[in-house]
């Protein structure tokens, strides 16, 4: 065993230091140390993104990184996103449109699609299904989730017109 | 599926990265987005002991056009490759390939100088840069090298950097006329089943310069001068492909594995790579020389 | 009048009873990262469990060297079969009658076998553990072709080498398990050779896995100062793990208590018992300390419960015409080098005898041979009942088969031979009894509603350019219509570990007019919190909203079979209603005595009871329930509970008719799926929203489990499609937009009619997307080729039938 490092991250808007040997993965960070259970281990492999976090503005799957290459970043999981008070629109949305099922893959699902709006607040059902290429869903056959982030981009748009 | 343990580095400049590699040799390796490593790593196929992390390095980022050449930093991720304008404007071929490659999350911490330096035939890259004759910049403890990506591969993961020496940068020059990178794969995050790089110039009705590269179809990426050649002065008409792919089977020496038999993947390579020349044909029309 | 008939729209629309897409209650917790799932759980000094895993697939162990492993710090212990021994935990009985290695005992008999469990207070501590451990193997000779096994000399279970007979008769060879058949062969073949036309063919399903996006896990607290073990894990049915936790453990059945936390999917690799279950288990009382086990993906494809791998070798007949006049089957079961399938347990081949599908056919045979290969153990139901899946792809294969032999359109061929309305309840040729169905008018409607005609045209045109070279593209029309059989089951036949496949409810209401019920079910993401509330809403009048279902403690739910062969709302959902029934019928007499009528003279309205022709007089259930509980009501005990155990008198035979429309690129092998139509009929739909997306998702796993998704070894027994980058299940991109639609036709015998239908699209889809393939080909004289139709094997059909020219 090596010795471990002192890290800060900031996460969901709260500053840590933890202590992690350099071979600890992230997602090991978040879940075990920082008790961020949202974020889940579903392939390990990068292929599935159950673990997709949102990492300085980049949806990155945090079962790859190690959590000493987060040094210093700011890091919102699904914890992050909203909550019961506030809930964010995906949160209604994958809901509303019942778009998830076991609920495994959820987490990874909505932080990725909040980056993926924030970089294509109108998106097309065929860009979507494209930008949420890297998450697999066993359950829903995505139809659903699709729907879901089209209610979604909507709401948000709506919600800039009446803004404006 | 848990590492080994190993020794983490962060150096800010690349002669701090140099120093690190001549300190521990073999023992060490660079990481950039790491999704090829880390998981090779998760799965101790990749053994570790001092893992150099690159991200701080600012001077491998960074996209750059000039004076006809762009230059290309190895820290420069798949997503920032798909998403600037410029490099789109002159070099579509970057986009469309970057595109190709993973995932959205897995891009966002791809880079090309990983996708470039680590040797797999599978990654797409190679084939990309082959294909326009890019320039791969190596920075050893003796200076500075430029290696030609079409010899800088020669097997399977074996390439001509040494131990000592890190890629820092890609340059070539503006493609000239159109481009097309054609890729099948079984399904999203996939290696190609094949893909063929492409870029033709157009003078009237004539092809006037050509390049062809293959990827995963051998144990590097494969350039291929013949299947080029066969399209110069053609008007990439039906005989000129067929005759171009004829060549480019020539070169290539796929394996079986469960994308499909040999007899399989040839059999696509040439279609795709078909498809590849008829799409830059018809792009290159548009960007006549 | 107008202003009662709102009223009751209201409250019933208040209710969110039967029939409404109610959104689902367990949202909330999944879409805030607030899931509960078995690696989410951590107790106080928890250790880690870790195996060291067989890298062959046949090999003679022959040491085991623990010392390195043992001395790194943090490692607490190693357990091998040895230590396992004087517990006579080295082996395990399975589901199926056999039993199984826990860890290797003298012999490895599968690539990924569980060898040696190291226990550490860290995982990464745990990791590196396994890989000090030195195992001495000598390599033997592998079998991974269960027709080889049959005629090797080569002695895979050296175990049972000298038994002549296994749990289901007699063993024909040293590597044959068992022989199972339904129906009459002399007959049959007799019916068969007198017929006009035969068809032929061998079909082979492949093997597969359900691999659900969590894999399998278990977390063991031993708490030896009051001798109670809690067992947390991905279990289907939480009850029966629990019993077999305490037969083979000996710690009194009470003193166990299984906990299944939420659940990332199941699909059926979630019933069966695992090596690191027991070896958790075990560790925590050797260590006193809980012990987690999770499994990570690799181990999960390697290791747990795959699914089909079934050789069915099969012969139709039929008259000029194309009435069916016999079928015949014979199925060589690949099972793998332990018989672990889960099946009720005189069913050893499940409900293949299904495989006469939706037609009326007059006499029909099916023998079944299980083998043992060096593969994995397993034979789970993946999204299916019972082999259901491996009958209707069968079925429909034949089917096909059988309109090339005929020359005729299979859409007629189908509608010619369906079992008619009038003939349910129907019993089948193999002696299942179906219970309703209206299968031409779910057939009609769906070929009209795609426009059925319109596309054979179509079809026939592309073929014309396609054989004129103006495209490279052929389309392939897919049809299936399947009958499923599920809700296993009535408890005179259907048990598994002799435990009758019952189900079960126990309703609370509690004095303010909101309840709680117990299931013996387990959700793994089919909505059980929200649908079966809704039952309870409509038979009780308690509103949805007012009720939690609670599942999966086995210390509060009553015992129940657990979730998986569509059997849930069979079973379970039946158990609610009858429950709910009870709390009803006491309500009415409540209600009565405080209306001071008779129990008679009251009706039951929506979420009420009032008196027979003076509406302005009624008690609401919320008042009942307070009076349950504060008055002395004469003949009556106070409260208002109920339990009901449900033992179906048959399964239910839910159905549907699908169509797919592909375009396929005979150069390249890729195959566009352009549309899919699916009419399921369920029966009784209880949540549309549901329903559908029940019908989406089983549909994309029929579409991996058709187009690529495999389960594939080498000769030397090493699996080829051991991560997701090889094993495939599709993302978002490589899947379509569906199109559903429904038939109502309710079950007679279920309380509410409801049929189940969480696995009618995986068992509908994938001979769906199966014959789409080879439709397109047909034209060229194919007959069949076998899934998955992954691009490579695609081509290699057009290849085949000389189409690259």
């Amino acid at each position: 065993m090596t010795s471990k490092v002192a890290m800060k991250l900031n996460v969901n808007g709260e500053a840590h230091e933890i202590l992690a040997e350099p071979r600890e993965l992230l997602i090991h960070a978040l879940r075990e140390q920082l008790d961020l259970t949202g974020p889940h281990v579903g392939c390990e492999t990068s292929h599935c993104g159950a673990c997709t976090i949102i990492m300085n503005g980049m949806s990155v799957k945090s079962c790859t990184l190690f959590a000493v290459q987060a040094q210093g970043a700011e890091i919102t999981t699904i914890e992050g996103i909203g909550n019961p008070d506030d809930l964010h629109v995906l949160q209604e949305k994958f809901s509303e449109h019942h778009g998830l099922q076991c609920g495994f893959c959820t987490p990874g699902m909505i932080t990725r699609a909040a980056v993926f709006l924030e970089e294509n607040p109108d998106p097309t059902e065929e860009e979507i299904r494209f930008g949420m290429a890297g998450n697999i869903c066993r359950c829903t056959g995505y139809q659903n989730i699709v729907k879901s982030i089209l209610a979604a981009a909507a709401d948000i748009q709506a919600a800039k017109e009446a803004a404006q | 599926m848990i590492p080994g343990a190993f020794d983490y580095h962060r150096p800010r400049d690349i002669g701090d990265v140099l120093a690190l590699l001549a300190e521990h040799g073999d023992d060490a390796r660079v990481i950039a987005g790491g999704h090829s490593l880390v998981p090779m790593m998760k799965l101790r196929v990749a053994e570790v002991p001092h893992l150099i992390d690159l991200q701080d390095v600012e001077s491998l980022r960074g996209i750059g056009i000039e004076n006809g050449c762009v230059t290309i930093g190895a820290m420069v991720t798949q997503h920032e490759l798909v998403n600037d304008a410029m490099l789109f404007e002159v070099a579509p071929i970057l986009r469309e390939a970057a595109l190709q490659i993973a995932d959205p999350q897995v891009r966002y911490m791809g880079t090309i100088g990983g996708n470039v330096a680590n040797g797999d035939p599978g990654n797409d890259m190679p084939g990309v840069l082959q294909c326009l004759d890019a320039q791969l910049v190596l920075r050893g403890p003796d200076g500075e090298r430029e290696v030609a990506a079409r010899d800088f591969y020669e097997a399977a993961f074996t390439t001509m950097r040494h131990d000592s020496e890190i890629l820092t940068e890609i340059r070539f020059g503006i493609p000239k006329g159109g481009s097309a990178y054609e890729k099948q794969k079984r399904k999203i995050g996939d290696y190609a089943t094949a893909a063929a790089a492409v870029v033709l110039a157009r003078e009237g009705n004539l092809c006037s310069a050509a390049s062809i590269a293959m990827t995963n179809l051998s144990d590097t990426p494969v350039w291929s001068a013949t299947a080029a050649e066969a399209l110069v002065g053609s008007m990439v008409d039906d005989a000129a492909i067929s005759k171009s792919v004829d060549c480019m089977l020539n070169d290539i020496d796929p394996v079986e594995d469960n994308r499909g038999s040999i007899a399989f993947k040839r059999h696509v390579a040439g279609i795709i790579l078909g498809r590849a020349i008829k799409r830059a044909w018809n792009g290159a029309e548009g960007r006549q020389t | 009048m107008n202003e009662i008939i709102q009223d009751k729209e209201i409250r019933a629309a208040n209710l969110k009873g039967l029939g409404c897409s109610r959104r689902r209650v367990e949202d909330a917790r999944f879409t805030q990262g607030k899931g509960n799932y078995i690696d989410d759980i951590k107790l106080p000094g928890m250790l880690y469990g870790d195996f060291v895993r067989s890298p062959f697939a046949h090999a003679r162990v022959k040491s085991i060297n623990t010392d390195a492993a043992m001395a790194l710090d943090g490692v607490v212990a190693v357990l091998t079969a040895k230590d396992l021994e004087p517990l006579s935990l080295h082996w395990m009985p399975t589901l199926a009658g056999d039993k199984q290695m826990v860890l290797a005992d003298g012999k490895v008999l599968f690539q990924g076998q569980e060898v040696a469990f190291v226990v550490a207070n860290d995982r990464y501590v745990a990791a590196d553990a396994v890989e000090l451990i030195e195992v001495e193997y000598e390599e033997l000779p592998v079998i991974v072709d269960p027709f080889e096994a049959m005629k090797s000399d080569v002695v895979l279970r050296e175990d049972i080498a000298d038994q002549k007979e296994g749990a289901h008769g007699a063993r024909k060879h040293h590597n044959h398990i068992f022989f199972w058949e339904a129906g009459d062969e002399t007959a049959t073949d007799q019916a068969i050779e007198a017929s006009d036309i035969v068809a032929e063919e061998t079909v082979y399903y492949h093997r597969t896995h359900p691999c659900p996006l969590e894999t399998c896990g278990s977390i063991a607290s031993m708490d030896k100062v009051n001798g109670k073990l809690t067992l947390w894990g991905t279990f289907q049915a939480p009850h029966v793990v629990r019993t077999v936790a305490s037969l083979l453990s000996g710690i009194e059945e009470h003193n166990i208590r299984v906990i299944s936390p939420d659940i990332g999917g199941g699909f059926g690799n979630k019933v069966g018992v695992y090596p690191g279950y027991v070896c958790s288990i075990v560790a925590s009382i050797v260590t006193g300390k809980p012990v987690k086990w999770v499994e990570d993906r690799m181990e999960n494809l390697m290791s747990t419960a795959f699914a089909r791998d079934y050789w069915m070798k099969g012969r139709i007949s039929a008259t000029r015409e194309g009435k069916i006049t016999g079928l015949h089957c014979h199925v060589t079961a690949n099972h793998g080098a332990f018989d672990s399938c889960a099946d009720p347990t005189k069913y050893p081949a499940g409900f293949m005898s299904v495989c006469t599908g939706s037609y009326d056919i007059p006499v029909a045979y099916l023998g079944v041979d299980g083998v043992y290969t060096n593969r994995a153990p397993g034979g789970v139901a993946y999204r299916c009942s019972f082999r259901v899946t491996e009958a209707v792809y069968f079925i429909e294969r034949m089917i096909e088969v059988l309109a090339i032999e005929l020359n005729m359109d299979s859409a007629e061929l189908r509608r010619i031979n369906f079992i008619r309305k009038e003939q349910f309840p129907y019993r089948s040729a193999l002696g299942w009894e179906y219970d309703s169905g209206d299968y031409h008018t779910a057939w009609d409607r769906a070929l009209k509603t795609v426009g059925y005609e319109d596309l054979r045209r179509e079809q026939a045109e592309r073929l014309e350019s396609f054989r004129l070279g103006k495209t490279r593209s052929l389309m392939g029309i897919g049809l299936s219509f399947f009958t499923e059989i599920v809700g296993a089951g009535p408890v005179k036949n259907c048990d598994i570990l002799g435990m009758g496949m019952f189900d079960s409810c126990e309703i609370r209401v509690h004095p303010t007019g909101s309840a709680i019920a117990r299931l013996g079910t387990i959700n793994q993401g089919q909505g059980h919190a929200t649908t079966f509330a809704q039952i309870m809403a409509s038979e009780t009048g308690i509103p949805a909203d007012s009720i939690t279902i609670e599942e999966g403690d086995t210390d509060t739910a009553p015992y129940g079979l657990g979730t998986y062969g569509s059997r849930s709302t069979p079973v379970a959902g039946a158990a609610m209603a009858m429950a709910g029934r009870k709390i009803r019928a006491k309500a009415q007499m409540i209600a009565a005595y405080l209306l001071e009528v008779h129990d008679d003279d009251v009706d039951f309205d929506i979420d009420r009871f009032v008196v027979k022709g003076a509406p302005e007089r009624f008690k609401t259930m919320k008042e009942i329930a307070f009076a349950a509980y504060n008055q002395a009501i004469p003949g009556l005990e106070p409260g208002l509970e109920a339990v009901s155990y449900y033992d179906p008198p048959n399964m239910t035979y839910p159905f549907g008719a699908y169509v797919c429309v592909m375009d396929i690129d005979v150069d390249t092998g890729v195959a566009d799926i352009r549309r899919f139509f699916a009419l399921d009929d369920c029966g009784t739909r209880i949540n549309p929203m549901i329903i559908e997306g029940q019908v989406h998702g089983g549909l994309t796993e029929a579409l991996a489990v058709a187009m690529g998704q495999e389960l594939a070894y080498d000769d030397m027994g090493n699996v080829k499609t051991g991560t997701l980058m090889d094993f495939f299940l599709p993302t978002a991109w490589e899947t379509p937009n569906y199109e559903t639609d429904h038939t109502v036709t309710p079950s007679p015998h279920h309380p509410i009619g409801a049929k189940g239908v969480g696995e009618s699209p995986h068992v509908g889809g994938v001979p769906c997307l199966s014959n789409a393939v080879q439709d397109a080909f047909r034209p060229f004289g194919l007959r069949h080729a076998d899934m998955p139709h992954d691009h490579w094997r695609i081509w290699k059909m057009a290849s085949e039938l000389e189409l690259h020219g």
